[in-house]
């Protein structure tokens, strides 16, 4: 008996496949947009996690050099001699002709086994680790990318980061030419009780703890936290899908609940077998949820390891590793999500009487109560997003005002779509226009979800869109600024550059070095750059506040310019005097735009540059010539000089290439974009559909009346044209202040920099067309079956005694 | 002494191989490896105090030391003090460019612990090394340094402290007799083939100073006994192993023995102290050795108890380890503790067994 009710119930699904089809969709979708986020980020927080286990031995203490210069063998030997278990790592950058390698040189005789190295040079491979001709451990890409670039042998090992490289310190001491000059020493867990400290031991050093340095993985929280928003977002969206079609399928069921319970089926039997039908339902689209998240990921991680290498400078491998509790907690979250948007569903068959009238309840929806309750936790959290967003601080409450805006507007949206119906409906005369608009009111409580699945879509686009569009517009402008000279030179030892500074003024109109060295400036690792004093800088270096004879002073060696990470971290103010590495002080005369820089950084004049630090590396040079010249210095270079072609890049490859980075970097907010929107259209979509299954009864009378079947297709398209019209113009609002605090909160904490904001209503157009047509083609399928719809099932809604 | 060339080299491999693979391919590799380095003269004289330093041309050297002592509660203790040289290129550089690696091991071993630590260092840094002038063997915080009176040798009277993670020990030691040169003249042959190396010791240490394991401290005495060698001979590749002795008789002679295991009968050589310091080359068939108990030491089995019987000394003893299970696990594992004996004569020693 259970099992032929079972089977009774089940039939619904084969007389309506699209609604089986809407159904599976929703929790396939908002399992799949949740666990793909979720996988992205689970990568790339294991990629920080080895990166700076490997890297850095994140977990262990380190001691540095208190000025930042790097710490003397001698001190090395002292701590090692006064019983403390540390070992020294040299480390820095390195060109393998074009290909940058950070080189990180190991002591693996007494590097701690708690810092990782060990399973990367075991015992077997040490001769060849310490051999004179030196070995490099790297990932299988960075591998390729050195073929044939180096004498030294090369061992692949997959727990290296990219672009890294694991070598012997004593060979890492030689490439970089840092004379012993260690970077740091790492601290093994345990040590002699009674060492002495370390400072009194050698004054010149500190222990730094784990938790004092920056890590990329802090760096980069505010990306996740985008993304992680972006895939609450689309959850959202599709639980909403999830809860309009659950709804309607038990709506369309309430003659068969009715019939079963007559023909005895207990409450709990029929409960239980919709239980397991939802369960089944959830753990199968589930199923595919995840597959689809899989391959969303799969599709996207590669974009986000770009983007987290070009403005974290974080190693994140582009290939995505299938973890097993992706599929445990993906089945629990279709389950979850399933459960919270069939609820009330369920909830109602428990209740329903017995002998209660089957008949669809499309009007009970309207409840003027619940939609004023709506617009006051509206309000209020509108009210909660301005308060936050003129105190907050910090990228956490900066999230969380862009919360309460997205969510108080959508809470907002039914309220003041009834409204404007409520107005519009008094200036219509005719009964047919006057029943039009009392008629979409009272639609509007089946379909205010989905309208405010819609607005949150519309409002992520345009606030994500304008933040995107008014980025690249700065971005672009600055490096139309900043990248002045017109070619680009990098020797490949200190002969060549030599010969490049004695050559190069004869033919092009200024040589301008771009040299500079790795610090520690008040315990952050920074770069300092030295520039001439030249016009190029003068005329178009971008300052963002300046010193009246900034260029002056830093010319001079007095002064020194900050990037506006640097400054707005609060780390420095103008005119005040910062401590720079081999004890001297600068004095901060300008700030100046540096985007695409995760650290801060510093710029001095080339002569105090190289006084201070004398063994700056000299290898590159920006050249400045009359751009039709060009082509024939480049040519010069080549043949004449004997430059290699790789070493030269020119202005408009290396605009093009920061562009490239650009792009990148947000192209996955972009397809994130897209998808939520295209979700959101679904979900009107499906919306509609339920709706036009259930407003059959409102319609009858109508043409009854004599309203052709094809007019009342006409209203249908109107009416979703006008409510999608009232929701897009009510989402530019939203949108723009959700760009604002992109632009002012959010970018400021996780980026370090402002940008002013530009309004794009060009972009508006374009995603007005792109929602436009999303909306007709969810109204075409209703539509269609209302205007094609069998005059005996219009009339069968009068003979049906339901 | 040859036993002693074979665990430098062993050390070596441990750079080399992981354990299990040391021993059968870390041997042909190091054949080919010798080449570059010097290789011991005969007739050439060893001279005091440079000798005391280290030889970075030759590619194995060590100072070694091991004590018997016995604490203020009657206990017996022993202690270990080593510093390896393991040279990958022959020659120094300064700076972590120094193809030399140091290596230290030290032990202290109850009647019923075995308390290890092991260092590894480069050479050029500092962070290890051997000076002369005055004299001083150092690696980290361990160190053995000499405060003999000017005019004495160097090695005279030397501090020696060394520390692991239960334990540490800070010991005076003051010979009571002259330098020993092993072999002929110090060069000491190995093998039939002409192997050899630079080879002396000071066995006539009278030890005091201070044991703590596990926080407590411990006053305690002794005898201690000293080698140093340097080399750079490879070793057959049959050789599996070796037993060796240092033994100090009560009446105040020395006496030292090793046995080479190989797949054959192996070979055992020896040497007579006298309490003068003059030395007495015992030959192979001279000596009979045979184990007398066994025991199970971390996985292997070992012969922890020998008979030893010189009849030409009428010598006839057993020894008796003070701990069974005093194994030095290191990178390279061995056995290493204090031994004492009884029979015709008696006394303390150490004993080391590698290879099982």
């Amino acid at each position: 008996m259970n099992f032929t009710a079972f089977e009774a119930l089940l039939s619904h699904w084969r007389r309506r496949p699209l609604q089986l089809l809407t159904l599976v969709t929703g929790i396939a979708l908002a399992t799949a947009l949740w666990s793909g986020v979720q996988a992205i980020n689970a990568e790339a927080r294991a990629s920080y996690q080895r990166a700076a286990s490997v890297l850095e031995q994140g977990a262990l203490r380190q001691v540095v050099a208190k000025n930042g210069n790097g710490i003397s063998i001698k001190t090395y030997a002292k701590l090692r001699r006064g019983g403390w278990d540390v070992s020294p790592v040299i480390e820095g950058l390195y060109r393998f002709g074009p290909v940058r390698i950070k080189l990180i040189g190991i002591e693996p005789l007494t590097m701690p086994q708690e810092g990782q190295i060990g399973s990367i040079t075991t015992a077997a491979d040490l001769p060849d680790f310490l051999s004179e001709r030196g070995q490099l451990v790297v990932s299988a890409d960075t591998a390729l990318k050195l073929r044939g670039r180096t004498d030294m042998t090369i061992k692949v090992s997959d727990q290296v980061p990219e672009d890294a490289a694991i070598l012997d310190i004593s060979a890492a001491d030689r490439l970089l030419r840092v004379k012993g000059k260690i970077s740091r020493l790492v601290v093994a867990p345990e040590q002699r009780a009674d060492v002495a400290p370390v400072e009194r031991i050698s004054p010149d050093v500190l222990v730094q703890e784990s938790a004092d340095r920056p890590d990329v993985s802090r760096l980069t929280d505010s990306f996740h936290l985008n993304l992680t928003a972006f895939g609450h977002l689309s959850f959202l969206v599709g639980l909403i899908i999830v809860y309009s079609a659950a709804g309607l399928t038990f709506e369309q069921r309430r003659g068969t609940f009715r019939t079963l319970r007559s023909l005895g089926i207990s409450l709990p039997a029929l409960t239980t077998m919709l239980v397991i039908e939802l369960v089944t339902l959830a753990l199968l689209s589930g199923f595919l949820g995840i597959i689809l998240g899989y391959f969303l990921a799969s599709t996207l991680m590669p974009g986000v390891a770009t983007s987290l290498r070009s403005v974290y400078g974080a190693t994140v491998s582009g290939a995505l590793s299938i973890r097993s509790e992706w599929w445990v907690i993906g089945l629990l979250i279709a389950l979850v999500g399933t459960a919270i948007s069939s609820a009330q569903s369920l909830w109602r068959v428990w209740k329903l009487p017995l002998l209660a009238a089957a008949q669809p309840r499309a009007w009970v929806r309207a409840s003027t109560k619940s939609v004023l309750l709506q617009s006051a936790v509206g309000c209020v959290l509108l009210a909660l997003a301005m308060i936050l967003g003129i105190t907050s601080a910090g990228l956490v409450s900066g999230f969380g005002t862009l919360g309460c805006l997205l969510l108080g507007a959508a809470l907002l949206l039914p309220g003041v779509l009834v409204i404007i119906l409520s107005l519009a409906e008094p200036m219509s005369r005719a009964a047919l226009s006057q029943w039009f608009w009392a008629d979409t009111r009272l639609q509007l409580p089946g379909l205010s979800l989905a309208l405010m699945a819609l607005l949150l879509a519309l409002s992520a686009n345009i606030g994500v869109g304008t933040m995107v569009s008014s980025f690249r517009l700065t971005f672009i402008g600055w490096l139309d600024q900043r990248l002045a000279a017109e070619l680009y030179v990098t020797a490949k030892d200190e002969d060549e550059a030599k010969r490049l500074r004695e050559w190069l003024p004869r033919y092009s109109a200024a040589v301008l070095p771009i040299w500079s060295v790795e610090a520690n400036i008040r315990g952050e690792h920074m770069q300092i750059f030295g520039v001439a004093d030249h016009s190029t800088y003068r005329d178009h270096w971008p300052l963002i506040v300046a010193d009246r004879y900034a260029w002056d002073m830093v010319a001079l060696g007095k002064g020194a310019l900050i990037n506006e990470q640097l400054w707005r971290r609060g780390d420095a103010e103008l005119g005040e005097t910062i401590p720079m590495p081999g004890e001297w002080e600068a004095t901060v005369v300008g700030v100046y735009s540096d985007y695409g820089n995760p650290s801060g950084q510093v710029i001095i004049g080339i002569d105090p540059l190289v006084a201070h630090y004398p063994d700056v590396p000299k290898l590159r040079y920006g050249i400045r010539v009359p751009p039709a010249e060009v082509p024939s210095l480049r040519q010069r270079l080549v043949t004449e000089f004997g430059l290699s072609e790789a070493a030269i890049i020119d202005q408009a490859t290396l605009k093009q290439q920061s562009r490239a980075v650009f792009e990148q970097t947000f192209s996955v907010t972009g397809a994130l974009n897209v998808l939520t929107l295209a979700i959101a259209g679904f979900a009107v979509f499906s919306s509609l559909l339920t709706l036009s299954g259930i407003r059959l009864p409102q319609l009858a009378p109508l043409w009854a009346m004599g309203i052709k079947r094809r007019n009342l297709a006409l209203y249908e398209v109107f009416r979703t044209l006008a409510l999608w019209l009232a929701t897009f113009i009510t989402a530019v609002p939203v949108g723009l202040s959700l760009a604002w605090v992109l632009l002012a909160i959010v970018n400021v904490e996780a980026f370090g920099w402002r940008l002013p904001m530009t309004i794009f209503p060009h972009d508006w157009l374009w995603l007005g067309a792109v929602a436009l047509i999303a909306a007709l083609m969810s109204v075409f399928v209703p539509v269609w079956r209302l205007a094609t719809i069998n005059p005996a099932d219009l009339l069968r809604i009068f003979a049906d005694e339901r | 002494m040859n036993a002693k060339v074979l665990l430098a080299i062993v050390l070596v491999l441990t750079l080399t191989a992981s354990i299990g693979h040391s021993q059968s391919n870390g041997f042909a590799r190091l054949g080919s490896s010798a080449q570059g380095f010097k290789i011991p003269e005969r007739g050439r004289s060893l001279s005091f105090p440079s000798d005391h330093g280290a030889h970075p041309d030759y590619r194995i050297e060590w100072w070694y030391v091991t004590a018997n002592l016995e604490g203020e509660d009657g206990a017996r203790y022993g202690a270990q003090w080593t510093l390896f040289r393991s040279a990958l290129a022959p020659g120094v550089a300064s700076g972590f460019a120094d193809p030399q690696i140091w290596i230290g091991h030290a032990a202290v071993t109850t009647k019923s612990r075995q308390y290890i630590a092991e260092r590894l260092s480069r050479g050029g840094v500092g962070q290890a090394n051997v000076a002369t002038n005055p004299f001083e063997a150092w690696i980290d915080d361990w160190t053995m340094k000499s405060f003999a009176r000017a005019g004495a040798d160097e090695l005279d009277e030397l501090l020696l402290r060394a520390n692991g993670r239960d334990f540490r020990y800070s010991l005076t030691l003051r010979s009571k007799g002259p330098l020993v040169l092993q072999g002929d003249r110090g060069y000491s042959l190995k093998s039939a083939s002409g192997q050899a190396s630079y080879y002396y010791s000071q066995p006539f240490y009278q030890a005091s100073g201070v044991i703590k394991v596990e926080g407590v401290e411990v006053v305690v005495s002794g005898q201690a006994w000293l080698d140093r060698e340097w080399s750079s001979q490879p070793l057959a590749s049959n050789q599996t192993g070796w037993d060796w002795f240092s033994l100090h008789f009560d009446n105040g002679e020395k006496l030292m023995l090793f046995r080479l295991r190989d797949n054959k009968d192996g070979f055992i050589s020896a040497n007579w102290i006298a309490d003068d310091g003059k030395t007495t080359l015992i030959s192979q068939n001279d000596i009979h050795l045979e184990p007398v108990r066994q025991a199970a030491v971390a996985g292997r089995t070992l012969p922890v108890a020998w008979r030893i019987q010189i009849p030409a000394y009428s010598l006839d003893i057993t020894t008796r380890p003070l701990f069974d299970q005093a194994w030095m696990a290191t990178k390279t594992p061995y056995w290493e503790g204090p031994i004492g004996f009884s029979g015709t004569a008696t006394g303390v020693g150490y004993l080391e067994m590698t290879g099982y």
